[in-house]
């Protein structure tokens, strides 16, 4: 029963044009139980991180989407032609200075980088990256500015909070790039059960 | 090989400002505003950024500028207000400083603010390249993609799709429109059709047919009054949750469902 509607899910998931919310998914499956469908839900994400095939189920833009895995992408675009959106270095400058710091008023962004954004601004409104949200109740009411749902779907964000922190991009900088990981457990070392503890004796 | 080889002693021959340019044409579009010169000024003279000698980067950024000019570039306003703060900056460190703000330099220190900013400005530049290395959707990772016309196509097909008010009040405006003018001279029928007679009626008739048609229902006896009343009879089922409304496809017939399949209304 479980894994049918797993299936079912699966299927929403599949046909939906932007990620799609577990909320989304409860609605649509109204005749099943709310904690049901998470349940499916939680065994297909765990099924598909087992997997390990072409594509993943990612959480992005506060949904479930289908990707394929960033691993294959050459082989992925030898049959479809990638969007030309090579992002140059003053529209991540200011795209990440309206993630970080939104809501944000054009002046401010200027102020944060030096130099005129009105170019780069508009062309991130085009792309739809970034959208404005009112006016600051400021002289003049300027325009302030934040960031889309899309700008959480082309850039593979769960939601704003999951943005590294500039801490953490601090850290990067210090630190050279290299997995860490714990000291192995040796064989010896390893807690082997008691077997005379074990009640079928 | 061999023309990396020419290329680099074409550039040790030429005069000076061609090697400038050669310079500059590579750091060019790598200057994203004054902030970000100044950044690499100091990374190319390993200085530390919370102590910046501004003589030495106030003279290497006005050359910079003089190169620009030199290379009738136009030099932009923001380039210029950077160059007047390093000089206001270094005018204020000549100055003596009032004996009483001696004890306490680091406050005091005129490059603070401009530290300040760079700091920042480092921080959001190192946050763009991050989010810039990201996986993206459409360069690096790819959805399913389902191309415009195979949508339209799924759309168009016959099955049932449910409707917004303003689709049946479309359609019940369409239905009047086909009733002929009405003639003066009839005389009126005394009997007048109430409401709560049609809803009954509809009800009856969705016992026996699990759905039925809009112009079915007004088939028989095609007039004004009986299309409004049959149009308010049902709206006024919908209001109850009696019935479903459905459109079979764009501009087509309506179809209304019981809202309780007759099986459920046993139990």
């Amino acid at each position: 029963m479980s894994h049918e509607l797993s299936a079912i899910i699966e299927s929403i998931i599949f046909t939906a044009e932007s990620p799609i919310s577990t909320d989304r998914i409860c609605d649509l499956l109204n005749e099943f139980d709310r904690d049901d469908v998470r349940s499916a839900l939680a065994e297909l994400v765990e099924f598909y991180e087992n997997r390990g095939g072409g594509f993943e189920l990612a959480a992005v833009a506060g949904g479930w989407q289908l990707r394929t895995r960033p691993a294959f992408q050459t082989y992925v675009t030898r049959q479809i032609r990638a969007k030309s959106s090579k992002f140059s270095q003053s529209s991540l400058e200011t795209l990440a200075i309206i993630a970080y710091r939104q809501p944000i008023t054009r002046a401010e962004i200027e102020h944060l980088r030096g130099v005129d954004c009105g170019g780069v601004l508009k062309s991130l409104l085009d792309k739809r990256l970034v959208k404005i949200l009112g006016k600051k109740d400021i002289p003049g009411r300027p325009l302030i500015y934040g960031t889309s749902k899309e700008f959480l779907e082309i850039f593979g964000l769960k939601d704003l909070k999951s943005l590294p922190t500039l801490k953490e991009i601090q850290a990067l900088e210090e630190i050279p790039q290299y997995e860490r990981q714990d000291e192995l457990p040796l064989g010896q070392d390893n807690p082997v059960p008691v077997e005379s503890d074990l009640p079928f004796e | 090989m061999t023309r990396s080889e020419t290329h680099l002693s074409s550039v040790e021959s030429t005069p000076l400002l061609d090697g400038f340019h050669e310079q500059y044409s590579v750091h060019l579009d790598k200057f994203d505003g004054p902030l970000d010169l100044l950044l690499h000024l100091i990374k190319k003279n390993e200085l530390d950024i919370y102590d910046i000698s501004i003589a030495v980067i106030t003279r290497q950024y006005l050359d910079y500028i003089k190169l620009m000019k030199e290379l009738n570039l136009e030099i932009a306003g923001d380039f210029l207000v950077m160059a007047a703060t390093l000089l206001q900056i270094k005018s204020r460190q000549l100055l003596p400083q009032d004996e009483l703000e001696e004890t306490d330099d680091v406050e005091n220190d005129p490059r603070a603010e401009l530290v300040r900013r760079l700091l920042e400005y480092q921080q959001y530049k190192e946050a763009g390249m991050v989010i810039g290395a990201r996986a993206l959707l459409g360069r690096d990772v790819f959805g399913r993609v389902a191309s415009e016309p195979m949508l339209e196509a799924a759309q168009n097909e016959e099955g049932p799709l449910e409707v917004s008010l303003f689709d049946l009040v479309d359609a019940f405006r369409a239905l009047l429109v086909r009733i002929p003018a009405e003639s003066f001279h009839e005389v009126a029928p005394g009997d007048s059709l109430s409401i709560a007679d049609c809803i009954n009626e509809i009800l009856s008739i969705l016992q026996e047919k699990e759905t039925i048609q809009f112009d079915d229902l007004v088939r028989e006896e095609f007039t004004r009054e009986r299309v409004i009343v049959t149009f308010l009879a049902l709206l006024e089922l919908s209001r109850l949750k009696l019935i479903r409304i459905f459109q079979g496809s764009e501009h087509g017939s309506i179809w209304f469902i019981p809202a309780v399949a007759s099986t459920q209304l046993e139990e």
